[in-house]
């Protein structure tokens, strides 16, 4: 469960100071939550307050009951992000190497991360590529790759900022049919809305409020609605 | 592109521990200037070319790791042989040659990782000079793999440029260059934040 209560995010200070987020309370506890808004409107900068990346300004994050402005990195170990940019978020030079990276320090035996790191390749269909440079990868391979290497450390909520905006839609498609299957929370931010058909709630922000909170087809009208 | 990345195989130099390897390169380093007999330096190539054939390595593969090199092992073997004559030119070439190539077939042969944890064991030492080596060796792994991520911006950036209809002008080059580069480092830097790299 993550509860973000009466928070206020302002970036920069004094004559630059910049409100990206005014006074947003939500808890969510569903299964399936979609983020939806215009760009600019403080969908990034909210999705990056749930694994503390980001710590508001004002208000708190719960993740699970941690609060994410002292208990950063237990909540970092729940909560796993995945970026738009697949390249930035790959670090290893190598399929298999990228995975195994978020099992370091973790006190895992050799052979534990070996069969961690294949079982999860396996699962991604990229373990025919586990020893391939990570730069030879196809776009959509590459954000699997990316959702495999959070993946691997077994968080119990996944962040997604727009994994799917650099993708075409076969590719897209493919990453979210993985999503679908996850047992871990999602929320994902995302433009392409048809993403969101069986979700369990989406979240509309605009201009630095959370302006709309239902069912996806209700949001995504709402959405609709307040891009027109 | 794929210079000197790792080439998945099973061969006795692949199942090598790496820090046999590290070992070895360390020790063929050292010692190369004991060679100054051209059949001395014709054996140690001919050792280390008989390597690639036991790691499976195609000649083609074994090629391009020396392309890099070619002009300034041109140049060096041109000044030799003016300053000292042709058995001198061979031998200062064959050395050089010989060492990329055998450092080439190190990391033709092992895992990043795997030579990362040795460099990383060996460096233990160093903590006591407040050196950290699990950072040393993450820099070196981002080092590797922002090779080919720049050599892509760069690309992005050329073909921006021609879409645009721009020439090719230094300048107009290497600033998006840079601004994209620096974007990408901040990119990175939150990406290792959210895998936990500084918790
Ligand atoms: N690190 C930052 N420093 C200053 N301003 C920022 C930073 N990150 C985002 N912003 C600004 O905050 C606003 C909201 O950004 P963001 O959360 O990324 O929105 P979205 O993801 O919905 O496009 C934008 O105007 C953006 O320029
Ligand atoms: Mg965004």
């Amino acid at each position: 469960m993550i509860e973000v209560s009466r928070v206020t995010h302002v970036y920069g200070e004094g004559a630059t100071a910049r409100t990206v987020l005014r006074d947003v309370s939500v808890t969510m506890s569903e299964h399936r939550v979609g983020i939806v808004g215009a760009n600019g409107s403080g969908k990034s900068t909210f999705a990056r307050l749930l694994n503390g990346l980001v710590v508001p300004t004002e208000g708190t994050v719960l993740v699970d009951g941690l609060d994410t402005r002292t208990e950063g990195r237990q909540v970092r170990r729940r909560v796993g992000f995945c970026f738009t940019n697949p390249d930035a978020q790959i670090v290893m030079p190598t399929v298999q190497e990228d995975v195994a990276f978020g099992l370091r320090r973790r006190g895992l035996s050799r052979e534990e991360v070996r069969s961690r790191v294949a079982e999860v390749l396996e699962r991604f269909g990229l373990a025919s590529h586990a020893d391939h440079p990570a730069h030879l990868l196809s776009g959509g391979q590459k954000q699997l790759l990316a959702l495999a290497s959070v993946l691997v450390t077994e968080p119990s909520h996944i962040v997604l900022d727009e994994p799917t905006t650099l993708l075409d839609l076969r590719n897209a498609r493919l990453v979210a049919d993985h999503l679908g299957r996850l047992a871990q929370q999602v929320v994902l931010v995302t433009h392409h809305l048809e993403l969101l058909e069986g979700f369990d709630r989406v979240l509309v922000f605009d201009e630095a409020r959370l302006v709309h909170d239902g069912p996806p087809d209700e949001a995504v009208a709402a959405y609709r609605r307040s891009m027109a | 592109m794929s210079l000197g990345l790792y080439r998945p195989g099973r061969s006795l130099l692949h199942r090598a521990p790496a820090w046999s390897k590290l070992l070895l390169l360390l020790a063929a380093g050292a010692s190369s200037f004991l060679l100054d007999r051209p059949w001395q330096v014709a054996s140690a190539l001919a050792a280390v070319v008989l390597g690639y054939a036991v790691a499976g390595v195609p000649p083609g593969v074994m090629l391009r790791q020396a392309r890099p090199l070619v002009w300034i092992l041109a140049a060096v073997a041109f000044f030799h042989v003016l300053a000292s004559g042709w058995e001198r030119a061979f031998v200062v070439v064959g050395v050089l040659l010989a060492l990329v190539l055998l450092a080439a077939l190190v990391t033709l042969t092992t895992r990043t990782a795997d030579l990362l944890d040795v460099l990383v064991a060996w460096m233990r030492p160093l903590r006591v000079v407040g050196v950290d080596p699990e950072r040393v060796g993450l820099l070196l792994a981002l080092a590797i793999r922002s090779v080919p991520v720049v050599v892509g911006l760069g690309q992005e950036v050329r073909d921006a440029q021609r879409a645009r209809g721009l020439g090719a002008s230094p300048r107009a080059y290497a600033v998006p260059l840079v601004i994209r580069s620096l974007r990408h480092a901040d990119e990175l830097g939150e990406a290792l934040a959210a895998r936990g790299v500084d918790d």
